[in-house]
């Protein structure tokens, strides 16, 4: 019997991670992308790896400590984090969480006002305390993505980039081949990872998946003095001081738009960069004399209730969806192994992943974004 | 519920909170250079309110790192005196008198960092606006139209020693012995023979600073250069370093010149930082000086900015001839971006920088490997390797890093791409200060949807209400 063929379509994160894992079981895999490996908000995101909430948690945290040596790349991995308040307001909500964690056997250290200054040297005296994730951690996102996509090939895995999906073939309640604007893959079997670009291409297979798509920014400062845990944020924003020293945040009011099969037309920042800037001050007020040299948006697709959707169709049976609903990057390791036991197995081997099937949002009205305020302007 | 209740708004929906800026004017012009102070005039003599900006005089500490040209670190001490800068930026371009006498709001060392329009995947603002900060403060002003004459940058190429004070380009250097009055260096060396080259040589000379050669990779001038003195043929293969920098160079045919500066002319660069980062249309355009703007609609730019001259002379032939010519000369540990350190083998080798582990693997991986995967990228291997990740914003290596890429891979390589705010500007004076209390009120940290963080095996239960009451959607990631 010849080796099973899968098609991926989208070189994003979860996309390549579900290639590699697919790749490490033997399994022939073509990843198919509109553009270039991680381009799009998989590359470029706050690279926080430390997702208690999620059913895939526990494999993330065991795998991420040995991504480097997995791949034969590095990613930039360091561990734990820690999340400081400057409010009332953020101090009752973290020591919510961190009771919330610790109740799951998660370890979080709760961290006073005087020791949240001494973990975090760029903190001020405006600093009311924080927690100390004693698990996560976070990585460097283009690099780890380029990393998922060269270990792939280096299990011969392929990489066919510019050339966006033009069409399904199918049979038999299969599909059998995916065109592009390059060539024709056949394949025994699908995986449509292709972020905010899911609902446009499953619809072309009669399947409705919702997702509304959005654009997210982020700045980054020069690089400052290293401080020694680099996974600092809180405030109201996500982000990292990277292993080079930058300070690399995002966070705040993203803008609802309009997406098309193609993709989006453009990955604008805005005036936003001011208040994040504002808000990085008041998080590390020692570091407002830095030079921010950078800002970007991305754009990210969400489910109506904001959580993955991983799942096998029924028809065509061989097709996984896999969006991680704009929260998908330190969760990859993990969510890739899913989406191959999907694809392998029918179900996923390690994790109950039942409630984030698409089935629980049959029934949802046609017009549910505008229910839920998600309106695009652009 | 009634089928006619209006539809909400997402409480953590950008909408609505970015206000329109304080002031609007009916033309803004970014530059103040001759065709500045002309499209200022003009939209003034049209009855416009009119804002001219100028970045002239940089804070001292800025040119230290190169921004916004190639300063080399050849200033002398007076540009530490602001107050001093100004009144020689003023002095030195009298019709910027005329322009305030016109009625012309004239703001002086202040930048333009970025500009923002409704367009592809952004419909949020109110208005189109400009990014501005000078020394105390940063603010957006609105306009109906832009005008961009934000002139031309330094071309600057690497070989070995090329980064270490004293070598600039004519641009920092016209700036500083012109406009600033503030140049540090008395003997020069000039890189290339073409017209930019020449109006160096000229302007030192005028100045009394002593021109010790001009350095051709070509086997003839590229210009009339006069009597100035000329090496044909060859490169700078080395600056030679002492305490306070350059203090001589040896050409490749192995000439040694004493001179405290080297001048590099051999090419300027369109300013299009603001238009390439507001994502407006940009072309290549090799006898205007590489990548030039195309047409944006109610912002255009003017002047050097546009394009330079077009006097039938192939730039980009030109500085790749260069470009190949020192990498020739270039050991592999040459460093490219200065910033971050780079090296022209670890740029070539898509490698890692220094504080990340090299396994076999990644040693294995190089330019050639990407280029299986598809055309060249400069901002992918930006990202891999960091060149041009640095806190000179790219301004020393975008150029030469895109020509680098393109010798070795023999394609063209688009430009990386500029970001906002195309000036490094610190936190505290971007920071917004007077936000909007709606920006306040609906900021969460990831799109606060109240489902998407309760812990997987609370979902469907009674705890999930409980998680949604105290955390709602505002969590940590």
């Amino acid at each position: 019997m010849s080796k099973q063929k899968v098609i991926v379509i989208g070189a994003g994160v979860t996309g390549l991670s579900s290639a590699w894992w697919l790749a490490r079981q033997g399994v022939d895999v073509t990843v198919i992308d509109k553009g270039v490996v991680g381009w799009e908000a998989s590359g470029r995101n706050g690279g926080g790896a430390s997702h208690y909430q999620s059913p895939l948690f526990d494999e993330e945290q065991r795998l991420w400590p040995q991504m480097d040596e997995l791949l034969g790349y590095p990613t930039e991995h360091s561990r734990e984090r820690i999340v400081i308040a400057v409010s009332e307001s953020q101090l009752r909500e973290y020591r919510y969480i961190a009771d919330m964690c610790n109740a799951m056997g998660y370890r979080v250290d709760w961290l006073d006002s005087q020791q949240a200054q001494e973990a975090v040297p760029l903190a001020g005296e405006n600093c009311l305390g924080g927690m100390h994730y004693r698990f996560g951690g976070h990585a460097n996102p283009q690099r780890t993505v380029q990393a998922y996509a060269w270990a792939l090939q280096d299990l011969g895995g392929r990489i066919i980039q510019h050339s966006p999906v033009t069409g399904f073939e199918t049979a038999g309640g299969k599909v059998t081949a995916v065109n592009t604007s390059t060539g024709r893959y056949e394949g025994d079997a699908v995986i449509v990872a292709a972020g905010p670009q899911i609902g446009f291409l499953m619809a072309q297979l009669g399947v409705e998946v919702p997702l509304a798509a959005a654009r997210a920014e982020m700045i980054v400062t020069e690089p400052a003095p290293m401080m020694p845990l680099g996974g600092v944020d809180g405030n109201g924003l996500y982000g990292r001081q990277t292993l080079r020293g930058n300070l690399a945040y995002g966070g705040g009011p993203h803008e609802w738009i309009e997406n098309s099969a193609q993709g989006p037309g453009a990955r604008p920042s805005s005036p936003l960069t001011r208040n994040l800037a504002r808000r990085l001050i008041e998080l590390l007020p020692k570091a407002g004399n830095l030079n921010v040299i950078r800002s970007w948006a991305g754009v990210i697709e969400k489910s109506p209730d904001g959580r993955p959707i991983l799942d096998r169709m029924t028809s065509p049976d061989n097709v996984v969806v896999a969006t991680m609903s704009g929260v998908g990057f330190g969760l990859s390791p993990a969510s890739g192994h899913a989406v191959s036991d999907l694809v392998l197995h029918g179900r996923c081997t390690f994790a109950d992943i039942s409630k984030l099937s698409l089935a629980r949002f049959e029934g949802l009205a046609p017009d549910w974004r505008e229910r839920q305020g998600w309106q695009a302007l652009a | 519920m009634h089928t006619d209740t209006p539809f909400p708004v997402d409480p953590h929906a950008v909408n609505g909170k970015i206000p329109a800026p304080a002031e609007h004017y009916g033309l803004v012009v970014v530059g103040a250079g001759p065709a500045g102070i002309a499209a200022a005039r003009e939209g003034a003599a049209a009855g416009k309110r009119v804002l001219l900006v100028d970045e002239h005089p940089v804070p001292g500490h800025l040119m230290g790192t190169d921004v916004p040209l190639f300063f080399g670190g050849r200033m002398t001490a007076a540009t530490q005196n602001p107050g001093r800068m100004i009144e020689s930026v003023f002095a030195t371009l009298p019709e910027l008198e005329a322009a305030m006498e016109d009625g012309i709001e004239l703001l002086l060392g202040t930048a333009a960092w970025g500009v923002y329009r409704n367009g592809p995947a952004i419909g949020t603002l109110p208005a189109q606006m400009l990014g501005l900060a000078d020394a105390e403060r940063g603010w957006m002003v609105g306009f109906d139209e832009l005008v961009l004459a934000t002139g031309a940058r330094d071309l600057a190429l690497a070989f070995p020693g090329w980064n270490q004070p004293g070598v600039m380009g004519a641009g920092g250097f016209a700036m500083l012995v012109a406009r600033y009055q503030a140049f540090a260096g008395r003997r020069i060396v000039i890189m290339g023979t073409h017209d930019l080259a020449v109006e160096t040589a000229r302007l030192a000379q005028e100045h009394g600073i002593e021109v010790a050669a001009l350095v051709e990779t070509r086997d003839s001038p590229q210009a009339d250069v006069g009597n100035l003195p000329l090496h044909t043929g060859c490169v700078i293969a080395e600056a030679i370093g002492g305490i306070d920098g350059v203090k001589a160079v040896r050409l490749s045919d192995g000439t040694e010149i004493v001179c405290d500066t080297v001048v590099q002319a051999v090419g300027a660069v369109p300013a299009i930082e603001l238009i390439d980062a507001m994502g407006g249309a940009r072309v290549m355009d090799p006898v205007r000086g590489g990548w030039v703007p195309a047409e944006n609609g109610t912002v255009r730019c003017v002047g050097l900015a546009a394009g330079l001259p077009d006097t039938g002379f192939n730039h980009m032939a030109y500085r790749a001839q260069w470009v190949d010519a020192l990498g020739a000369v270039s050991a592999p540990d040459t460093i490219v971006c200065q910033c971050e350190e780079v090296t022209r083998a670890d740029l070539i080798g898509v490698q890692p920088p220094n504080y990340l582990k090299r396994p076999p693997a990644m040693c294995a991986r190089s330019l050639d490997t990407l280029l299986a995967d598809g055309p060249p990228n400069q901002d992918q291997i930006k990202r891999l390797t960091r060149a041009g990740m640095g806190q000179c914003q790219g301004r020393r290596c975008r150029e030469q890093v895109s020509l680098i890429l393109g010798a070795v891979s023999g394609k063209p390589v688009p430009l990386a791409s500029h970001r906002a705010p195309v000036r490094p500007i610190p936190l505290k004076i971007l920071a917004d200060w007077e936000e909007d209390q709606s920006m306040r009120d609906g900021w969460d940290v990831w799109f606060g949807i109240p489902t998407q963080w309760i812990p997987y095996r609370d979902i469907g239960t009674d705890r999930e209400k409980q998680h949604q009451d105290v955390i709602g959607g505002n969590m940590s990631l």
